[in-house]
Formats: C-alpha cells, sequence, structure tokens
C-alpha cells in the first residue's frame, strides 16, 4: 500500500503543483522516486513530526497540499495538538500519512504501534480519516481525497493482499459489502476485511451465515449504510487493529445506540497496551483475537451465548 | 494637540478594553504594544496571496493585535469593543475566523512551526513576502521551538523573522527563576540564526532592526526585544500578577492617565 501511495502522489504532484511531501525522515526505500522527481516539493523535515505538521499548516495556509509521513503512531499521537489546532482548527488541507497502523511493526514493540490513531483523529470531526482497504482501494481514495478542503489522514498497511472476490471500490463516507449473510454482520475496519472473509468461510463451515462489510473513512462515517447492513442480522463482531474503544468498535456501537437497532455487539481488537509480546504479525493477529479463527470463534461464541 | 503615538494608543486600548471586559493578560499584551505598533506602521506589507504574514505565537497578548488592527483600520470599532463579550470572534487568543488574522493561537510553541511553513511556502510560491512570528520568552521553554529554529536555519529560510518578546516574566515567576535560557543571542546563534537584541520600547531602534533585514539572506532572522512586562504602566511593570488581574476603576483611571500623558514614552 506504500508503493500505492508512492505512485499515486507521483501522478497527483505532476498534475498538481500544490502537492508537497514532508517526511518525518521515514520511507528508506520508498519516497526516493518522489525526492528525485520533485526536488522542491519533498522536504525531510528530520525527526520532529511536530514541527512537521505545523510546517504543513504554514504551507496549507498559503495554498499548498502538503502530505505528511511517518509511522502512524509517531505521525498522529506526537503532533496531537498541532494537527488539532493546525489543520482542524484552520480547516486546512493537510494530508497525515500514517503507515503501519495496528501491530504491523510487529518485533519492534509497542511504541511501534499505532493502536489509538483512528480513535483519537475520528473525535476530531473537520478531520476525515480513512483506511483503505487493499491497493486498489488506496489509489482510489488518494484520488477521491486529495483535493478536499480540510485535513485527511490516511492509515496505510506497509503490504498486504488484495480483497478477495468480486472487484469493489473505495468510496468515501460509504461502507463496502463483501459478502452477505443471515446470521452474523462482521464489520472489519480496512484492511482486516480480508481477515473477516476468511473468518465468514470458517463460520459457513459451521454453519453460520456471516455477513461482511468494510469501513474505510470516518468523518463522513458510513452511519446509514452500516444501520442497512446490521438491520436485518442480529449479532455483530467489529474487528480492527485498534483499540476497541474509540475506533470502529465504538462507531458500531454508536449507530446500534443511537438508532435503537436490536443488534448485539462484540468488538475485536486490543483493550491495552502490549506489554513485553512482539512478534510477527500473524502471531499478533493470534494473540489478540484478530486470526480469522479467532474471529470466527468470537462470533460462534456470541451467538452460542446469545441462543442459550 | 499631537495625537498620541501608535505604542501609547494600543496601550490605551489595551487598558480601556481589559477594564470593560474584566479580562486579565494585560502585562503581557502592554510588553508588545511597541512591536506591534512598528510592525502595523509600515513593517508588514503587501496585500491578497503575497501579503507579509504575522503570527502571534504569544496568542494571550492579543489585546495589543486588536488594537494595531483597529488603530489601523482592518476592524472597526464596534468589533474592537466586542473583545471578550458573548458570541464575539475576539477572545483572548487570536482566531483566523477574523479577517485580517492568518494563524489561530493560543497553544505555545506553534507559532513558529506555522511561520516556517509560511516562508517554506513562500519560496515555493516564488514570492519575496516575509513572515513575522511574535513569540514569548517563556514559549521557548516549548521544544517545538527549537524544532522549528532548526527547521527554518536548515533551510535557509531567510524571510522568516522571529521576534522574541524577553520580558522575563512567565507564568509563575521571573523566567530567570522558571527555566533560564540565557544567554539567547548565542543560544540562537548557535542554532544558525542571525540574532540582535534591540530595545523593544525603542520605536525608533526597532524600525531600524526590522527594516535592515533581508529577507533573501541564507540564514532567518531573531530580534530578541529585550521589554518590560505592563510596560508604560509603573505600578504594572515587571509585576507577575498583571498577567492575570483585571483592573479596578481606580486602577484604570490611573493607568490611562499615565499611558496618555505628554511626557510619557
Amino acid at each position: 500500500m506504500r508503493a500505492a501511495f508512492v505512485e499515486t502522489l507521483a501522478e497527483l504532484a505532476e498534475r498538481d503543483p500544490r502537492v508537497v511531501l514532508l517526511t518525518g525522515d521515514l520511507g528508506f526505500n520508498m519516497l526516493e522516486p518522489l525526492a528525485e522527481r520533485f526536488p522542491d516539493r519533498f522536504v525531510n523535515v528530520g525527526v520532529a513530526e511536530q514541527n512537521m505538521v505545523g510546517v504543513a499548516t504554514g504551507l496549507a495556509e498559503a495554498g499548498m497540499i502538503p502530505f505528511v509521513y511517518s509511522i502512524a503512531t509517531f505521525a498522529t499521537m506526537r503532533p496531537y495538538e498541532f494537527i488539532r489546532n493546525g489543520p482542524v482548527l484552520h480547516q486546512l488541507p493537510v494530508r497525515i500519512v500514517g503507515v503501519g497502523g495496528g501491530f504491523e511493526y510487529g518485533n519492534n514493540g509497542a511504541t511501534h504501534y499505532g493502536l489509538e490513531d483512528i480513535g483519537i483523529l475520528r473525535l476530531q470531526r473537520g478531520l476525515t480519516v480513512v483506511v483503505p482497504a487493499d491497493d486498489s482501494h488506496a489509489r482510489a481514495a488518494f484520488t477521491q481525497t486529495y483535493a478536499l478542503p480540510r485535513p485527511v489522514y490516511y492509515r496505510l498497511s506497509k503490504g498486504g493482499p488484495a480483497i478477495p472476490g468480486p472487484a469493489t471500490d473505495f468510496v468515501l463516507g460509504k461502507l463496502t459489502r463483501l459478502r452477505a449473510g443471515r446470521d452474523l454482520a462482521l464489520v472489519a475496519l480496512g484492511p482486516t476485511a480480508t481477515d473477516a472473509l476468511a473468518a465468514a468461510d470458517l463460520l459457513g463451515a459451521e454453519g453460520i451465515d456471516a455477513a461482511v462489510a468494510v469501513v474505510e473513512s470516518f468523518n463522513p462515517s458510513p452511519g446509514d449504510d452500516l444501520a442497512d447492513f446490521l438491520a436485518d442480522v442480529p449479532f455483530a463482531v467489529s474487528i480492527e487493529s485498534h483499540f476497541v474503544d474509540g475506533g470502529l468498535g465504538s462507531f458500531v456501537a454508536e449507530v446500534i445506540a443511537e438508532r435503537g437497532l436490536p443488534t448485539r455487539l462484540r468488538r475485536c481488537g486490543l483493550d491495552d497496551l502490549p506489554r513485553g509480546i512482539t512478534g510477527s504479525v500473524p502471531f499478533l493477529k493470534e494473540w489478540f483475537g484478530l486470526s480469522p479463527r479467532a474471529i470466527a470463534g468470537t462470533g460462534a461464541s456470541l451467538l452460542a451465548f446469545a441462543r442459550r | 494637540m499631537t495625537p498620541l503615538p501608535l505604542g501609547r494608543r494600543i496601550r490605551l486600548h489595551i487598558l480601556e478594553q481589559s477594564h470593560r471586559a474584566r479580562f486579565g493578560h494585560i502585562g503581557s499584551a502592554l510588553s508588545i504594544a511597541d512591536i506591534v505598533a512598528v510592525l502595523f506602521d509600515g513593517v508588514l506589507r503587501g496585500a491578497g496571496a503575497d501579503r507579509e504574514r504575522f503570527i502571534l505565537s504569544k496568542g494571550h497578548a492579543v489585546l495589543a493585535l486588536y488594537a494595531a488592527l483597529y488603530e489601523t483600520g482592518r476592524i472597526d470599532r464596534r468589533t474592537l469593543d466586542s473583545y471578550c463579550t458573548d458570541g464575539t470572534p475576539l477572545g483572548a487568543h487570536p482566531e483566523h475566523v477574523l479577517g485580517p488574522i492568518d494563524f489561530s493561537t493560543g497553544s505555545l510553541g506553534h507559532g513558529l512551526s506555522y511561520g516556517a511553513g509560511s516562508a517554506l511556502a513562500a519560496r515555493m510560491l516564488g514570492s519575496a513576502r516575509r513572515t513575522f512570528v511574535l513569540i514569548s520568552d517563556a514559549e521557548l521553554n516549548e521544544g517545538t521551538v527549537w524544532e522549528a529554529a532548526m527547521f527554518a536555519a536548515h533551510h535557509r529560510l531567510g524571510s522568516l523573522v522571529a521576534i522574541v518578546d524577553v520580558n522575563g516574566q512567565q507564568a509563575l515567576g521571573p523566567t530567570k527563576q522558571v527555566l533560564d535560557l540565557e544567554p539567547l543571542v548565542p543560544r540562537w546563534e548557535a542554532f544558525g540564526w542571525t540574532a540582535r537584541e534591540v530595545d523593544g520600547h525603542d520605536v525608533a531602534a526597532l524600525r531600524t532592526a526590522l527594516d535592515s533585514i533581508d529577507g533573501t539572506s541564507a540564514r532567518p532572522h531573531v530580534l530578541l526585544a529585550r521589554t518590560t512586562a505592563g510596560s508604560g504602566v509603573s505600578f504594572m511593570e515587571d509585576r507577575v500578577e498583571w498577567r492575570y488581574l483585571p483592573l479596578s476603576d481606580e486602577q484604570y483611571a490611573s493607568a490611562a492617565a499615565e499611558v496618555t500623558r505628554p511626557e510619557a514614552r
């Protein structure tokens, strides 16, 4: 997805002289083509994320469209107040690009995990949050949103498979339905859609008919779509590589509660910072209950519990 | 009768508005009265997209800015008089929704980064406009000021001008006691800036210093303006409590008389 970002940004920079890229000294073997092609609009600001967002605010006030790039947690947590008081308060088109949300930085450990980014940025209603599900959605997301007159946060995966099945596309503020089902709704955040689909297959083998949909944006958020999706399904599981509070799980709970839906919800995700547990992404998915097997288990136990 | 100099008219508005609104930060606003007067009386140039930017990073001194905007015809009297009333954009920190203000500030340590971005944008857009950022000496406690200082020097942003209001006071006491950052000139020079000290209440010296800045030079510029918190009102000068206190009617009368007295500075 990083490669999709670099390629799309090069296309955007080619046709729009307002596009500027700032990096917080990250992007080795990734951003070099942009640096070489647009030397006047590529700035490595050094390891200083707060200043990077502040500089981007000054650039945007003068009419530029700056993209700031770092690891998801560094791009969002360190400069959070700069994001709020800068582009959000001033309604300026700064783009924050956070790579490796969730625990994609595996063995790097907790300091490198982005487990709050969606929650803290979703709080800022004046900022659009985009979590593309795969590379092709990422390309569509950049093209659809790069010129929005307000700030955008893009949470990008380092890599990851294409969503299996029929071709779908990213549409800002919309829910993308990936599979129909009557018994249980799996609501996935961005790239966890792949695991949700695999979980649905496992559940199908047990005779549980699971629907799958993916949320890829907040502010605008797909509240109406989600309410429709949940209307005919008694149970729902939210799936996110993020804390269960603040992000997708909270959003689904808000939709259910505020619209008075009868849906019973369980939230898959992390409930605290991991301390002393690092590993590969597949290992961590299993550990944190986000593997297809674990998601299917959560879904099946929800049904079994409710039917008891 | 000759009209009062702009710095003293700004002081009078600061006293008048804060007295009416019963709101503090008087000492800090008085401390920058002469700096703001010089900036708005001929230093800041241009209009439209090429207008020179002014960022009041020490946003709590905004009353001096409102006063300057009024005195130079950028806001009307009714707008000025709405300071700290219900529903007004003229709060105790600047809001960009007020036309002549480019950046909302209030949380310290943001303005120099905004200014560095603004100066970088000017270079990218081929504009000769300069960017002025007024920061407080206490604000230098914020690490982000130094992030921005490193960035501006590395990128040779010669059109960026920082003015530090060195009044030696911060919220709980003298800066020397809270977190001493002196000597300031070598510190800024070590960060790659052209640094010079100036008397922040000497209008002629401020004007000379600002006029002599070469916006095309390879180094950003900092003026370390030595000022007095509460400047112009003898019972407020260098007294930390005037960061907080509103004025009683008697104090207001006495202060207003002092800043309008012919022999006053």
